[in-house]
């Protein structure tokens, strides 16, 4: 069949459908759907940690092998420091630039060292909005209980309660800085509804959320005349004899060599896992999402949580070859967008969460239901023209110009035609598991941001982790700049890594990958 | 992400199927074959470029990888992002180097008067002589030379709309006769925007007020009370 015909079937169902609303499953089909379907029930692609503060714990092949990784630095390296400051920041994303403000402006002395360019992360690609409780029908507490159906009951209390209560004052802060939220005819915030919550509550700016704020925050890091270091990975974590952070080991990938910093303070902002590829899956990630933040909090000692569940976002691009994994953003399903099966029937109510709507994609795929492209790839339809059919023409212009504009380059135009999609790894629920503060049980270690754990519990809910970003990036920031007044500089050892090299040989493991991994090894090194 | 119980009628026809077809293209000035399709920086993996400045995103929204191209017998030098441009055959492609465009810093709130300090922080802005070299090197599509002349004139409502596409991935800056970085001043102009003209939300400020006030406090001690059973009924009955 050509691709028109396989578009005309969406083309012609599509009046039938915009007349039938689907209910939600019930918990207990979700459930089924979930364990039969979701990748993170896929048993085969665990395997017990075999050492460290996670001994035992089931996790995906991929990250076990990379926590029990080998550090890239030798024992003997001299740790004379090229740098001293009060807080080294490890990440120029969101959760990096909002700890570095936050613990700059009052007062501390600031180092901000990311892998790749200032912002260069995956902040800069969310397109979906931020939740915030802004809506006179909502209120925090609603966003906490939405949160906590969404992540199936294993969030955090703490953390969660801490996030929602946060995020008005968050907005503020961001509109103080010139982020150009959407607004109403009368001066409010514009919320949308995303899937999994019972109330409009996501902040956008168009489908450029993530960019805009970024935007406005690197511009902010640069005025304050925060010290910044580019392309320089953070390879090691630094303690002193009673274990605590006093600093990190960083690698300029220019040169490859090592450049050692002593602070006080260190808060690991290095965000998620998408380039690790678990279970082959392609992903909406950076070049820079391998993971490393959760490799170095591990060999210093801090445990992790909830690391045996990942998201896969149901719309990641299918076709063309060239937006494999590519996310499409969710608005298109929080205005009304349909998913339809190669029969042209829709199979799940849209907005429900993202582990349910990508395990019935799954289904729909696994039982012959899904459309196959050429290259062996399968997905469903997305249909975009039901929104120009719903609220007019020139809807997803309006609303979606970066969508427009990523199909629009290979010829697709999402006004006329449907996309095809299936899900992508999209981002790790769990982490390094942190207090309201955002302190790791590692004394001095603070992370932020994705590669944190605890608050979205088993599945995060669309929109919660721009607000994740901002809340913990601004406490671990402030507590970071309090702390560091009265604090004095702790010796500079690699005593962590010496245990954690014990360990590994005590449990007889050997020859393992490098990590941090740093950057995916894409290159191509042999002719094929 | 395959299945094999699939109808094979219902297959989406696409060139460069499994046995991708393959074509030339020069990078940075040297030969080479790649797979039809693939992007730009696939192509640089593909033949073997190891990849550290250049990339960052992958997705096209971070302008890591601004790239300068010309398609077959074509004079013109284009620009694209490598991560979201499929490579053509006879293509000849190399990144474009960083520039080192000059950042203005400032404190959006000390300002006076926002539209008359562009002129003080950026007084190359209104030097633009109209040559619309930046509008044609703009790899999105912006209308980056009407953009400038519109911060010039102080309507900085239009540069923050102009400018909500720009990846900040500075080609625009190099081409530019008048030595203006665009998209610095967009974003000066846009910040200021919204701190300085831009209302305030009253709802939003309502809410903190009800946040600080402890309105919420009775709903909190009823939700945080509940044992996990509790909990998983009301939140599955809202
Ligand atoms: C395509 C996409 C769309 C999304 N849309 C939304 C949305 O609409 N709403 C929402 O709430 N969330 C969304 N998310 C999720 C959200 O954007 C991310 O979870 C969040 O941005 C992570 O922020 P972060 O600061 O923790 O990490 P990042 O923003 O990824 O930043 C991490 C930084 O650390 C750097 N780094 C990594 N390792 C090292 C190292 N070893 N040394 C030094 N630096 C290092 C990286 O290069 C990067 O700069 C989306 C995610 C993606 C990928
Ligand atoms: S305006 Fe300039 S910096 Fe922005 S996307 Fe266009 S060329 Fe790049
Ligand atoms: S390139 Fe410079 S001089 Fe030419 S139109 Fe653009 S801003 Fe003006
Ligand atoms: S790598 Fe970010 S735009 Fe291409």
């Amino acid at each position: 069949m050509d691709i028109q015909a396989l578009h005309d079937v969406v083309h012609t169902s599509r009046d039938a459908r915009r007349k039938h609303t689907l209910p939600k499953f019930s918990p207990a089909e979700r459930d089924t759907l979930i364990k039969k379907y979701h990748p993170d029930h896929r048993e085969s692609a665990y395997r017990p940690i075999v050492f460290g503060p996670n001994e035992g714990d089931l996790t995906v092949r991929e990250l076990a092998s990379l926590l029990e990784g080998e550090s890239p630095i030798p024992a003997d390296l001299p740790l004379e420091p090229d740098h001293a400051v009060d807080v080294l920041v490890v990440g120029g994303g969101g959760a990096g630039c909002a700890a570095a403000l936050h613990a700059h402006a009052e007062g501390a002395k600031v180092l901000l060292a990311t892998k790749l360019r200032l912002a260069d992360s995956n902040s800069v690609m969310a397109q979906g909005g931020m939740q915030i409780a802004v809506a006179p029908n909502d209120s925090p507490v609603q966003h906490f209980l939405d949160t906590l159906k969404g992540g199936h009951m294993k969030n955090d209390h703490d953390l969660l309660k801490t996030m929602v209560e946060e995020g008005p004052s968050i907005a503020k802060w961001l509109l103080g800085l010139g982020v150009l939220f959407d607004r109403d005819a009368d001066g409010n915030l514009h919320v949308k509804k995303g899937g999994g919550s019972t109330k409009e509550r996501l902040l956008t700016c168009s489908d450029y959320t993530g960019l805009e704020i970024m935007r406005v925050l690197k511009d902010e890091v640069l005025n304050q005349k925060i010290q910044i270091l580019e392309f320089a990975a953070a390879v090691e974590l630094l303690s002193d004899e009673d274990g605590a952070c006093t600093g990190a080991v960083l690698q300029d990938l220019d040169n490859k060599r090592f450049v050692v910093v002593a602070a006080k303070i260190v808060i690991l902002a290095t965000g998620g896992i998408g380039r690790l590829h678990i279970q082959g899956f392609p992903t909406s990630n950076h070049y820079g999402a391998t993971g490393d933040g959760l490799a170095l909090a591990y060999r210093i000692g801090a445990p992790l949580v909830q690391i045996d569940t990942f998201q896969y976002h149901p719309s990641g691009g299918v076709y063309p070859e060239q937006l494999v994994g590519q996310l499409v953003t969710e608005g298109i399903r929080s205005e009304g967008g349909h998913l339809v099966n190669v029969n042209g029937d829709r199979f799940v109510n849209e907005l429900d969460t993202r582990d349910v709507v990508s395990s019935s994609i799954i289904r729909e795929c696994e039982e012959g239901r899904g459309v196959r492209t050429a290259t062996g790839r399968v997905g469903v339809w997305l249909d975009t023209p039901l929104l120009e059919v719903e609220h007019g023409e020139g809807t997803l212009d309006k609303h979606f110009p970066a969508m427009v504009r990523q199909y629009e380059r290979y010829g697709v135009d999402i006004r006329k035609d449907p996309v095809l999609i299936y899900p992508t790894l999209h981002y790790q629920n769990g982490g390094v598991k942190i207090d309201v503060n955002s302190e790791t049980p590692v004394k001095d270690l603070f992370v932020a941001g994705e590669t944190s754990g605890g608050l979205h519990g088993r599945n995060r809910l669309m929109g919660n982790s721009l607000l994740d970003l901002m809340v913990f990036g601004k406490r671990s920031g402030l507590t970071a700049a309090a702390r560091v007044k009265k604090a004095t500089q702790g010796q500079l050892t690699l005593n962590h890594l010496q245990r954690f090299r014990a360990e590994a040989q005590k449990h007889g493991v050997t020859g393992q990958m490098t990590s941090p991994m740093v950057l995916p090894a894409y290159t191509r090194t042999q002719n094929a | 992400m395959t299945t094999d119980s699939f109808d094979k009628d219902k297959t989406l026809d696409q060139e460069n199927a499994l046995q991708p077809k393959m074509v030339t293209v020069e990078i940075d000035g040297k030969t080479h074959q790649v797979p039809a399709g693939i992007t730009l920086m696939k192509a640089l993996w593909y033949t073997g470029k190891e990849v550290i400045r250049g990339a960052g995103c992958l997705g096209g929204f971070c302008g890591a990888c601004g790239t300068y191209y010309r398609t077959k017998d074509d004079p013109k030098v284009k620009t694209c992002l490598a991560c979201s441009h499929a490579v053509e055959d006879g293509m000849s492609f190399s990144f474009a180097p960083a520039f080192p465009a000059r950042k203005a810093t400032y404190d959006l709130t000390q300002l006076k008067d926002p539209k008359q300090d562009l002129f003080e922080l950026y007084p190359e802005a209104p030097l633009c002589r109209n040559c619309n070299a930046c509008t044609e090197a703009c790899p999105q599509n912006i209308d980056v030379r009407e953009g400038v002349w519109k911060a010039v004139f102080g309507d900085f409502k239009a540069v923050s709309e102009t400018f909500m596409d720009c990846v900040m991935c500075g080609m625009c800056a190099p081409v530019c006769i008048a030595d203006i970085a665009p998209s610095l001043v967009a974003v000066y102009a846009s910040r200021a925007y919204g701190v300085r003209e831009m209302e305030k939300p009253p709802g939003l400020f309502d809410r903190i007020k009800a946040i600080e006030d402890g309105q919420y406090k009775e709903d909190w001690d009823r939700v945080l009370k509940m044992t996990d059973d509790e909990l998983q009924q009301t939140s599955a009955n809202i």
